[in-house]
């Protein structure tokens, strides 16, 4: 997916002055983040599970290459096939061909990041094959070609109104009469049409939550069937992963799925929980007849030798973005590529790189929200911290920030210049300080002037401190503040 | 009980009254205030922008003034933080001075912490007829685990009534120079906390950590709004006849 994450604050500025969409957020912070509590507090010991789930991703994570060995040994033994992506283009490549392998013409989805990352769609539509998405958020932004602002969901953006206006135009009124108001409504459409799409594919192509090393299974969670159909429904069922979603056994698996969901949605579990273990038995009455798995990894071993291994451990649930302050000022169009939020902040610069990103890992006060909601104790806000230094070695901040940051930094370790210079600034600040005691305009800070004062400052308090100490061994005087 | 006082830059430059409000609370509760006068800066600002070289050397200074020290207090929970959590970090490659930030970081504490956790005082006779909405920040809240202690100290000051407001674990939207490189982002997100605090009618707004006071302050102040703001040292010391901005009415 093409990246406009270099225009990240041209993004969140068009966002923050976006009515529909900082209405639309609001969902966000209200039903995710009280949802996801309630259903954490259903269960004995959120805690101990999250560090159980901890302890698990890790040792699969330490033991990548064994499970993945693993788990295509018993793909292949139940009839599927797996098939090794290391790049986008590859991924994309080995998707095309296998769908030209099954002569197909159409093509069913189920929501998939991965395939957002390495650019799926446009491969598969480049190619002639009529692409349609089945999961409900996935099918409106593909309707509105747009990329997904949320990685649980994809329209989350989206109004209702904007929603029926899409559908209107889209949706031949004839075949499907409507008209559209409720949720239900919408929901009871999509349906529809989306039926004889189902049908006539000849191919579907889902993601994967996690894979299982031990039954060469997949598990996908959704919440409208449609990975169901994606899967039985085609001849060929083509499953894209990333190599980090590898777990060593089914009750690993029952684990995470008891996190992922209340983390994600506050569901103790979503509608449809699939598991999908290779192609159709002799003697199964439906079924893919041709099973594939396309493994991706796209910088994930990369990252697995390094300082950010911390990060394969998500398992995009989503609650990160959910209560990032950031994200809810300006939703995930703002950061330009699939993954929004903190996670994205990581994920991006070192998927798609670091120069065209740089503004996303910056964009943080480090509150530190999202470490505590993580059920995989990620410690975003250091992963974050450590782009920063990557992109301050590589001289991607800007001049200005830079040199008025090290000039700080040199006069913080020089305290009698430092109580010189700030000596002289305070002075300067507190003669173009106003009657009422606010300074309302100041070169260089014009990111908090504009909506901000500042307080008119007086001498400092170290300053005031030394003179008070020289006053008082000549005679004892009170304590007095001076400002 | 011997104390060194990290005034922080923040104090130090735009309200040294805390600094002032802070030595008073001290030696009212006992203690011998030292003010180390080469301080500076805790260093987040390089910390934080990527530069760990220097914050490296900055915290090599202040590890080596506060080592005389058994007590550390610190009027805000970002940079009581910073000395606390991240000093360490800074120090993985360096096992010498890693062992040194350890040694520091026992001996740090946020104001409202040592006040209650380690002296026990929880009184200080301060009278202050307001109603006041309190402000954790997140440093506060998360690293320094600091919530309960200024409460139950404003709960002990005569005549206040104190009003929680909503979304208390909410960013404000300071966050250092996150405020001036993301001004649009960072001004929604204090417009978002200015809401929370109005609604709870009350006229005073108090925060332990001077970056957020003068964050939400500062928004209050252009939206021309009449809500007094305090940091919890200067009340809790009676120094209440000038807010953070504009003259008092009162």
């Amino acid at each position: 997916m093409k990246s406009t994450s270099r225009e990240f604050k041209a993004n969140a500025r068009r966002a923050l002055n976006d009515a529909i969409l900082q209405q639309a957020l609001l969902r966000v912070g209200t039903g995710f983040v009280e949802r996801r509590q309630q259903a954490l507090d259903e269960l004995p010991d959120a805690e101990a599970l999250g560090e159980r789930a901890r302890i698990i991703k890790q040792h699969s994570l330490d033991r990548l290459d064994e499970y993945l060995l693993e788990f295509e040994k018993n793909v292949q033994a139940q009839g599927g096939q797996v098939h090794w992506a290391e790049t986008a283009e590859q991924a994309q490549a080995l998707c095309v061909d296998l769908c030209r392998q099954a002569g197909a013409h159409s093509v069913i989805k189920g929501k998939t990041m991965v395939g957002e990352e390495i650019g799926l769609n446009e491969a598969l539509e480049s190619a002639g094959l009529e692409t349609v998405e089945t999961d409900l958020g996935e099918y409106i932004i593909q309707l509105a070609e747009e990329p997904p602002s949320h990685i649980i969901a994809p329209a989350i953006h989206k109004s209702r109104r904007q929603i029926i206006e899409l559908f209107d135009h889209f949706h031949d009124r004839s075949d499907y009469p409507g008209p559209l108001q409720s949720v239900a409504d919408i929901v009871n459409e999509a349906r529809a049409v989306l039926r004889s799409k189902y049908l006539e594919a000849d191919v579907g192509i889902t993601g994967a939550n996690f894979l299982i090393a031990d039954t060469g299974s997949t598990v996908l969670v959704t919440n409208e069937g449609n990975g169901d159909l994606c899967s039985a429904l085609p001849d060929t069922h083509i499953v894209i992963a990333g190599i980090e979603k590898i777990l060593p056994t089914m009750d690993d698996a029952a684990l995470l799925l008891r996190l992922l969901a209340r983390n994600a949605t506050g569901q103790d579990i979503t509608a449809y929980t699939s598991f999908f273990s290779g192609a159709r038995r002799s003697d199964d009455t439906d079924g893919p007849k041709n099973f594939h798995i396309v493994l991706v990894d796209n910088g994930r071993s990369q990252m697995l030798g390094g300082e950010y291994r911390d990060m394969l451990r998500c398992i995009r649930c989503g609650a990160c973005m959910n209560h990032c302050p950031v994200y809810a000022a300006v939703g995930g169009h703002a950061y330009g590529w699939v993954y929004p939020g903190p996670m994205g902040s990581v994920l991006t610069p070192l998927i798609s790189g670091l120069e065209q990103s740089s503004a996303l890992p910056n964009a943080s006060t480090f509150c530190g929200r999202c470490e505590d909601v993580c059920p995989m104790s990620i410690p975003l806000p250091r992963l974050l911290r450590q782009l920063r230094n990557e992109a301050h070695r590589r001289h991607l901040d800007s001049w200005t920030a830079r040199t008025s940051l090290t000039l700080w930094a040199w006069l913080a370790r020089h305290p009698k210049l430092y109580r010189l210079i700030t000596g002289a600034g305070l002075g300067l600040l507190k003669h173009l300080g106003r009657a009422d005691g606010r300074l309302r305009r100041l070169p260089l800070i014009g990111g908090w002037m504009q909506s901000r004062d500042l307080p008119t400052p007086g001498r400092s308090f170290i300053s005031q401190w030394q003179a008070h100490r020289n006053a008082s061994t000549r005679d004892a005087g009170g304590d007095h503040p001076d400002e | 009980m011997r104390v060194a006082l990290f005034v922080t830059c923040l104090v130090d430059l735009m309200r040294p009254r805390v600094g002032f409000a802070t030595v008073q609370l001290l030696q009212q509760a006992g203690c011998e205030v030292v003010v180390p006068e080469q301080q500076t800066c805790c260093g987040q600002p390089a910390y934080n922008n990527g530069d760990a070289d220097n914050a490296r050397a900055i915290a090599r200074q202040v590890i080596e003034y506060l080592d005389d020290f058994s007590h550390v207090v610190i009027p805000s929970g970002s940079c009581a933080g910073m000395l606390v959590h991240h000093y360490p970090r800074l120090f993985d490659d360096e096992p010498a001075w890693r062992t040194r930030a350890l040694q520091l970081a026992e001996r740090c504490y946020e104001l409202t912490q040592f006040l209650v956790d380690v002296l026990g005082v929880t009184q200080f006779d301060a009278r202050y007829p307001g109603q006041v909405s309190y402000h954790d920040s997140c440093s506060a809240q998360r690293e320094m685990g600091v919530y309960r202690q200024p409460r139950l100290l404003l709960d002990k000051v005569h005549g206040l009534t104190r009003l929680e407001p909503e979304g208390g674990e909410q960013c404000c939207g300071f966050g250092g120079t996150f405020s001036v490189k993301f001004g649009d982002i960072s001004t929604a997100m204090v417009d978002a906390k200015v809401e929370h605090i109005c609604q709870t009618g009350a006229d005073t707004l108090v925060a332990g950590d001077l970056g957020c006071l003068l964050n939400i302050a500062g928004r209050l102040s252009r939206q021309g709004k009449s809500v007094r703001a305090f940091h919890i040292a200067e009340l809790l010391a009676g120094m209440t006849e000038q807010p953070l901005f504009g003259l008092d009415e009162k």
